[in-house]
């Protein structure tokens, strides 16, 4: 560090092209991930907005998706979220809530619970679709059904659930706590009545993020729930979700281009309105606690 | 007896909660391993390091190609996605107007957030035709590599953000008190002292970029070869899963699950380390 700070006044004039440089490199850089980004969201919305209108949305698909339009799709693809968010929703509260609230910090258990989450986060999600065929496909024997893809989603988004949901409850400030002790609640209670409420606003945002990384995941889905596009009558169906649904299109199907793209419109467009959600709530919290 | 109260009733459900929780990473390892134990008996390191090539139902099970080319296709990835990736959070804190920064923040977690399949189509439908006019088919190991950096550079983006944000203003003010200029803080103060979050943030995002499977199995030809050149198809070890569990049966299957592990095993080390990059950073 010393040494850089002498050389230069030492050597100025290199240093003065590589000082000039750090702005030209800093403005390209932004201009091409921005350039890219602009790419494929305007590509996505010009080829597929032709495609987008009511019937898009309520026909079934016809000669393998190139034509008519994509209801049993996100009929299962709901069916597939909702199966993800009911299964991690109390797993992931019940571990965040025993983490901060139970645990005392530093103890071996929630070092090792963090480790996992962190780990878990990382693993691919092709791998979380070789686990889930194999466990809840083959081994709790639910088959290729929207149970299974759902239960295997539901894996991969607690650790995003869990650590929002923790940082959340460890906003809350102690006093809270001690109030609700002072007044005789149960923990119980105090979780009820105090925590959950001063935290809910961290978990909607954690339930957001989760939504929107299960809509988006194809991976971990091709072995789990499948691809049959007929309207599925019940959890222990085969439902192709909206991702599948595009992957097949674009890589399986000749001529199937045009509802791919109607089909990752609605997809992205989807994802927008729950991210923004999601941002929106973070900001208001971030908010909160600047004025506090 | 321990469980009289209503308290220690619902402490235990909780914990039950977070017990299974914390079980699932074991499950998966228990599970992934279980279906690629056969595989590993019958095949062996040796079979999947030293066999010529990957005929699977000939009981050739020769992963290297294919471990080469996830491997090429990551770093590829990272050297073009790791500097942008830094200089777009250079940008965006340091440089940019303030009305800019807001709507290009929310593009930047838009980018991150885009479904692998949507990119995978884009790059298919538009980057393959085009770099097919360079070299047909166009299907190829530069288009997975650009699709996969444009997919991690976010990564980057928001992991060097935060290191650089969290420098403090003394060494800010230091700097300015020594007449530093703006790019000279940067450059010998700044950049410097955030550099374990952003080496944490590339490691992450090498991670992501191993571990893809979706675009890069829509957009690099799937031929199972060393790659010899940027133009050439490869098929790297992710989009061989995805390609061959649909009918993948007894040591196939097993060798499919075989390479589950292998780049779960990698990635919890990239990630790993990148954990113990970025910690090491906060503790100094």
């Amino acid at each position: 560090m010393s040494d850089s700070f002498s050389s230069s006044t030492e050597r100025g004039r290199p240093h003065r092209i590589r000082d000039a440089l750090l702005p030209v490199a800093a403005h390209l850089g932004t201009l091409v991930l921005c350039g890219f980004a602009f790419w494929v969201i305007m590509d996505i919305v010009w080829r597929g907005a032709p495609g987008l209108d009511w019937s898009f949305f309520v026909d079934e698909p016809t000669s393998a998706g190139r034509g008519g339009g994509i209801a049993p799709i996100l009929v299962s693809t709901g069916l597939i979220v909702i199966t993800a968010i009911a299964a991690a929703t109390p797993l992931g509260l019940a571990a965040a809530i025993f983490l901060v609230e139970f645990m005392p910090t530093g103890s071996r258990f929630a070092a090792w619970t963090s480790l996992s989450l962190d780990v878990l986060a990382g693993v691919p999600s092709i791998v979380f679709g070789l686990f889930g065929s194999a466990f809840f496909g083959l081994w709790l024997g639910m088959g290729f059904s929207i149970l299974s893809g759902g239960l295997t989603l539901a894996c991969m988004i607690l650790p995003l659930l869990v650590r929002t949901t923790e940082q959340g409850l460890r906003m809350v400030p102690d006093d809270w706590r001690r109030g609700a002790a002072a007044l005789g609640l149960s923990r119980f209670s105090a979780v009820r009545l105090v925590l959950l409420p001063a935290a809910g606003s961290a978990v909607t945002a954690g339930l957001l993020l989760g939504l929107g990384r299960a809509t988006a995941e194809t991976a971990a889905l091709i072995y789990t729930s499948g691809y049959v596009d007929r309207m599925p009558s019940s959890l222990f169906d085969s439902g192709r979700a909206l991702s599948v649904h595009i992957y097949d299109l674009a890589m399986n199907v000749a001529g199937g281009d045009e509802n791919a793209y109607a089909s990752a419109l609605v997809l992205i467009l989807f994802l927008i309105v729950v991210n923004v959600a999601a941002m929106s709530i973070s900001d208001f919290l971030l908010r909160k606690k600047v004025s506090t | 007896m321990f469980l009289r109260t209503p308290d220690s009733r619902f402490a235990f459900g909780l914990g039950i909660g977070a017990v299974c929780v914390s079980s699932i990473l074991l499950l998966i390892f228990l599970f992934v391993t279980g279906e690629a134990l056969p595989a590993l008996k019958n095949v062996g390191l040796r079979g999947f390091l030293f066999d010529d090539a990957w005929y699977p139902t000939d009981e050739s099970f020769g992963l290297v190609p294919m471990l080469v080319s996830s491997f090429v296709l990551s770093v590829g990835a990272i050297l073009l996605a790791g500097p942008v990736g830094v200089a777009a959070a250079v940008y965006r804190l340091y440089y940019a107007p303030s009305w800019i920064r807001k709507p290009y923040r929310w593009l930047v977690l838009l980018l991150a957030g885009m479904p692998s399949v949507v990119l995978g189509l884009w790059g298919l439908v538009v980057l393959v035709p085009l770099i097919a006019r360079i070299e047909p088919p166009g299907t190829s190991l530069i288009a997975g590599i650009l699709v996969v950096s444009l997919m991690v550079a976010p990564t980057v983006t928001i992991m060097s953000e935060s290191a650089l944000e969290g420098v403090a203003r003394s060494s800010w003010s230091g700097a300015a008190a020594l007449g530093l200029s703006r790019e000279s803080t940067l450059w010998n103060v700044v950049l410097p002292a955030a550099r374990g979050g952003i080496a944490a943030g590339i490691l992450l995002a090498a991670a992501r970029a191993i571990g893809e499977t979706m675009a890069v199995l829509m957009v690099t030809g799937n031929i199972v070869q060393m790659p010899d050149g940027p133009f050439s198809a490869v098929r790297v070890l992710t989009s061989n899963i995805a390609l061959e569990m649909a009918y993948a049966t007894g040591d196939h299957r097993a060798a499919l699950f075989v390479s589950g592990l292998a780049l779960t095993i990698l990635v919890l080390l990239l990630s790993l380390t990148a954990a113990r990059i970025a910690g090491l950073k906060n503790n100094v």
